[in-house]
């Protein structure tokens, strides 16, 4: 019977919040409304054939003799990649950086003289020459992209490097090889492991250029989510709210006295935040995939990655509505957090522009895990590669919710 | 008769300050029971006791045998509650507000729809049920109010000002309502500011006032305190000394009591009339400008005046 009760006070209110013309405009047209407009700045909807952006144009400056510099450079002007990326070789890295500079790039990637070889020698003791990205700041998302690109192909490398170093390491300790045959040996062990993990290195590029597979990159696939997460901090902030409106007008104390456990009431309440917040995801993500032609892949994995947002994100209403002691101040205080998670989490602007601290930091925001999910779904990526922000929303909300309902525990859910 | 409810040294405290001070009362059933007291005295928060939202700091009541503290959820299933705000939702209808909360006393199917639709009716609004709360005068919202109070049909119903802020008409008539409802055999706590709901509804009425429950009897019981005599209330200038005042008519003779409060001065006296002239030249000795005269005749605002020396709505 409580569990009966939980369910009605959670339908309650997603059924009084959908009658809220004016919470509804800013539930869902506001982001619809911005993602379209954010949408036509970028030139999504400039009458080009092209679905999103395309052509990025990189230089490569390949000054390494080995094998991985050739490598870098023949996945970037691969003909899988040759309609996202218009890559260009040069020799000279200053002539690259002043393209990058005249806006003429959007990035340059210089890969310095000795790179494959100080990956694959184990005497090396670790230090890697590092690759350049130059960036173009003007085209966040172009360079954002081809940091992407850049970084996949890096990560397989460093995984073949440090596999092939524990190798060579335990084989010169056994004695089984001399040193002098290590470094032919590391270059050997390592190449092998970064090809055995070709597949799931690749997963980003194959899928992104498929041509017609719907797995082009879309800058909407970037905004569209990022607009969605934004407000739906909001939603949650008035979701957090409407616990201390209820507990003002009379109706919470009247919930808690009809015979229903406390428990159940809080729960209802807490469950309503999170049901009003997945209706609002799943509208707007279903809304803009129909509306932008976006498609996001995995079904399962977009599911699952909406109600994980929508419950990190609601355990955010809870603890704003359990610290606060007035549905003003949730408002004000909400509405300063959801701008701030909407900057740190990458709803604004992309978060490979922001310092790594930042980006650290914004790692508290639903946002951060939410959007990078859904930029990960939309560029081919399926359950398993989006498995670690699913558990982080989850984590997140179950964390605050716990938090949120030991303070209004404590404090009492209706005040004299 | 039997006690339906039993409240025994209630007392409830915040940071130090008591807001309920020891009270021990009980209803009888079929009783309408009035608690009368200014706002602030403590009516609310010992309905918030009894109906079990709060816990007392001491003390404990029960309810058809049930303590509020220790079988709370018991209790929760015998008693109605009508509270002081309108607790419903403004953007539902009063059908879906019935129906939400008497899901939540546990109604559903053909039950809950017979019973919302009898409520309906008795509360003269089935024909805009359809409506949102909103579209809705104070005292159409009233009348829902106190419907919800009623879906679980309790045995003990507590109101709690069910009349505040309405006019006259739509107060008259939850005033009858809460007759009927005693008529039909349902016990009642009624709690007001209003003297003249007291009077007029209460087989017993306790006067509460700063927390304690400073008398507890029948209307005839309760004047009697004050004995067949009329009070007389001197309203006096901002800039006047009703202390000064009150000293001054102390040695007047047939004056009983004379209570200085804020820019007044009460008088208990067997005949108001007799003394008014005795007064005002009192007065005049003193330079002390009475700015306008009320005498009241025995009654539930002359008992708590002569208990506490101030009018009920001071």
């Amino acid at each position: 019977m409580n569990l009966r009760k939980f369910f009605l006070i959670a339908f309650k209110d997603l059924r009084l919040i959908f009658r809220d013309p004016a919470g509804l405009v800013f539930m869902l047209l506001a982001p619809f409304a911005l993602t379209l407009g954010m949408g036509a700045l970028t030139g999504r909807f400039s009458g080009s054939t092209q679905l999103g952006i395309s052509q990025i144009p990189v230089a490569i400056v390949n000054q390494d003799s080995g094998e991985l510099g050739q490598a870098l450079e023949d996945v970037f002007t691969s003909k899988e990649l040759s309609e996202l990326i218009a890559a260009q070789i040069l020799v000279d890295p200053a002539e690259a950086r002043a393209l990058v500079d005249q806006d003429k790039l959007a990035a340059a990637i210089v890969v310095p003289d000795g790179f494959s070889a100080s990956i694959f020698t184990p005497e090396s003791g670790g230090d890697v020459v590092a690759v350049e990205f130059y960036e173009n700041p003007t085209r966040p998302t172009s360079t954002g992209i081809a940091r992407s690109i850049l970084e996949s192909f890096l990560k397989q490398v460093e995984v073949g490097r440090v596999s092939g170093t524990l190798i060579i390491k335990q084989l010169l300790a056994s004695g089984a090889i001399q040193a002098q045959q290590a470094a032919a040996l590391g270059a050997e062990v390592g190449w092998e492991v970064v090809g055995s993990n070709s597949d799931s290195a690749s997963i980003l590029i194959t899928s992104n250029t498929v041509e017609g597979s719907g797995a082009k990159f879309d800058i909407l696939a970037y905004l569209a989510p990022g607009m969605a997460m934004l407000f739906l901090m909001y939603t949650v902030t008035f979701g957090g709210a409407s616990l201390l409106v209820e507990s003002r007008a009379g109706t919470l104390a009247r919930m808690l006295i009809s015979p229903t456990n406390p428990g159940f009431v809080l729960g209802g309440k807490g469950f309503g935040i999170f049901l009003t917040a997945a209706a609002q995801l799943i509208i707007l993500i279903g809304g803009t995939s129909l509306l932008f032609r976006l498609s996001w892949g995995d079904g399962l994995a977009v599911a699952l990655l909406i109600l994980a947002a929508a419950f990190g994100a609601s355990g955010w209403g809870i603890l704003m509505a359990s610290v606060l002691k007035t549905p003003g101040q949730v408002a004000v205080t909400g509405s300063a957090i959801a701008l701030l998670f909407g900057i740190l989490g990458g709803s604004f602007f992309d978060m490979s522009l922001l310092p790594e601290w930042v980006r650290t930091v914004g790692k508290i925001s639903p946002n951060s895990w939410a959007i990078e999910g859904f930029r990960i779904l939309s560029m081919g990526g399926r359950l398993s590669a989006i498995q670690p922000h699913i558990t982080a929303l989850i984590i997140m909300g179950a964390l605050l919710y716990a938090l949120g309902t030991i303070l209004l525990s404590r404090r009492g859910l209706v005040r004299k | 008769m039997s006690a339906v409810l039993e409240v025994h040294n209630l007392v409830k405290k915040y940071g130090g300050k008591s807001a309920v001070d020891d009270i021990s009362f009980d209803i009888q059933e079929g009783e309408i029971f009035s608690l009368l007291g200014p706002n602030g005295a403590g009516k609310t928060t010992t309905i918030s006791i009894l109906s079990t939202l709060f816990a007392p700091t001491e003390g404990d009541a029960s309810i058809f045998g049930f303590s509020v503290t220790k079988n709370p959820m018991e209790v929760k299933r015998l008693i109605g509650v009508v509270p002081q705000e309108i607790a419903l939702y403004d953007d539902m209808t009063a059908l879906e507000n019935l129906n939400f909360w008497g899901e939540m006393y546990g109604l559903s199917g053909s039950a809950l729809k017979t019973r919302v639709k009898e409520l309906l009716e008795q509360i003269g609004l089935a024909d805009r049920a359809k409506e949102r709360i909103k579209t809705y005068s104070g005292g159409m919202k009233r009348r829902v109010n106190i419907a919800v109070g009623l879906l679980n049909k309790p045995r003990l119903l507590f109101m709690d000002e069910p009349t505040v802020g309405i006019d006259p008409q739509s107060r008259r008539a939850i005033l009858d309502s809460v007759k009927s409802l005693n008529d039909a055999g349902m016990t009642i706590l009624y709690t007001t500011h209003y003297m003249e709901e007291a009077q007029e509804l209460s087989d017993r009425v306790g006067i509460i006032d700063h927390g304690k429950l400073i008398a507890l009897g029948t209307q005839s019981e309760l004047t009697a305190q004050v004995g067949e005599m009329d009070t007389l209330i001197l309203h006096l200038g901002e800039n006047e000394d009703p202390e000064h005042l009150a000293q001054g008519l102390k040695t007047l003779s047939g004056v009983l009591q004379a209570d200085p409060s804020d820019h007044s001065v009460a008088l208990v006296t067997p005949s108001a009339e007799e003394l008014l002239a005795q007064v005002v030249s009192r007065a005049n000795e003193l330079g002390i400008k009475i700015h306008s005269v009320d005498i009241r005749e025995p009654n539930l605002e002359a008992v708590f005046l002569h208990l506490t020396g101030r009018a009920l709505r001071d």
